[in-house]
């Protein structure tokens, strides 16, 4: 059920800040799952059968 | 007063207006209570409920125990698993902070931070530290191995389990067994560089654990008001400050001789050994000092520097064993060469 009280500005910035914060974790996340996909497998990652 | 592990604390709880499941799931779980009912935390609140000077701590001490186990680990690898060891301690900050509430908000030195002063609700905090448990421990796993990850879970259990929720408000010890979390970052460094454990990162784990003590209860002399307003067990109020002292001055006389332990092992070199021997011989004399002086605010003085004085120890200790085992300046004394 939703909050039937309107956010303040305040709330609506900090939510905003919140949101912008979770953005930078999740591709932060991906930056080291791709870096340590290469740093596990090195060059071999691209050496396989088609 | 404490209840068993596992059960809740049953305080009275501000009526919900809303049934939102998360509302409710950390009312029902945290022990805080008089908190403001609305939060709206920003991401400082978030970033200070991992306790960012104890993630320096344990990167710091982490990287230690992977530098001196004479083994290599890839850049990358080591970076990502020194990030994760200190998400997993943020983690156990957290849930610690989220359990410890109610007694952050009667504590001046903790009442303001995020839960205690309203701006997180309890639900918000336990969630946050339960998914960077898991996820810490389940990337350091995939990074390094499951040994170090295994090694960060007991961590994050030990602290926020069983020091957190049980020994903390059970016994006088509290602070003793519980050191054993801060003191295990080393150790899980040198799992995620050797795969194992050798005796590097078990003598530098038993130098935090045995160092913990005198740490903790120069600061409980201080502030033993604060930990009996709160209801918490510390030393000073269990045993008296004259017993407190004394176990003060017993365990540094243990630490002075083990913090040059790494010395006659090989891994400690010469900058080491003047470190260990001036730092060692330092704590013993201000643990005698507080020993000597039991009146007054020369006391409290005493026994803050005496608190200063054991980080600022423990800190030269491991950045003698960083450089040395880092930037190439190990020169074994000559006598254990």
């Amino acid at each position: 059920m939703m909050d039937p009280r309107p956010l303040t500005p305040d709330e609506v910035r900090r939510r905003r800040k919140r949101s912008v914060a979770i953005a930078l974790v999740l591709a932060a996340l991906v930056a080291i799952f791709y870096a340590l996909t290469i740093a596990k497998l090195g060059p071999q990652v691209l050496n396989r059968p088609l | 007063m404490t209840p068993p592990l596992g059960t809740s604390w049953d305080l009275p709880q501000p009526p919900e207006p809303e049934p939102v499941a998360m509302t409710s799931l950390s009312n029902s779980l945290s022990p805080a209570q008089g908190l403001a009912p609305a939060a709206n935390g920003d991401v400082a609140d978030f970033f200070a409920l991992l306790k960012p000077r104890v993630m320096a701590l344990v990167i710091f001490t982490a990287l230690v125990g992977m530098t001196v186990s004479h083994a290599s680990v890839n850049p990358v690898i080591g970076a990502i698993s020194l990030l994760m060891i200190a998400v997993g301690a943020g983690a156990s900050g957290c849930l610690n902070m989220w359990w410890d509430a109610d007694v952050d908000a009667v504590m001046t030195r903790t009442r303001t931070r995020p839960i205690p002063a309203g701006r997180i609700q309890p639900g918000e905090a336990l969630a946050f530290g339960l998914v960077l448990s898991v996820g810490s421990v389940l990337v350091l796993g995939l990074a390094a191995n499951w040994l170090a990850a295994g090694l960060l879970a007991f961590t994050i259990v030990f602290y926020a389990v069983i020091y957190s929720m049980w020994l903390k408000r059970a016994t006088a010890q509290n602070i003793v067994i519980g050191g054993a979390a801060g003191a295990l970052p080393p150790m899980i460094g040198q799992a995620v560089v050797t795969g194992g454990v050798g005796i590097e990162g078990l003598v530098l784990f038993l130098i935090i654990f045995i160092w913990t003590p005198p740490h903790f209860w120069a600061l409980a002399l201080v502030k033993s008001g604060e930990y009996a307003r709160a209801g918490i067990p510390m030393m000073p109020n269990v045993a008296g400050p004259d017993s407190t002292r004394r176990q003060i001055v017993a365990y540094s006389a243990l630490l002075a001789p083990l913090g040059l332990a790494p010395v006659f092992l090989g891994f400690g070199g010469q900058i080491y050994a003047v470190v260990a021997l001036l730092g060692g011989l330092g704590m013993l004399a201000l643990s005698l000092q507080v020993q000597r002086i039991r009146q007054g605010e020369t006391a409290n003085r005493t026994a803050m520097s005496l608190f200063a004085f054991s980080i600022l120890y423990l800190f030269l200790l491991f950045s003698a064993l960083l450089a040395e085992q880092g930037l190439g300046l190990f020169r074994p004394l000559p006598l254990i060469a």
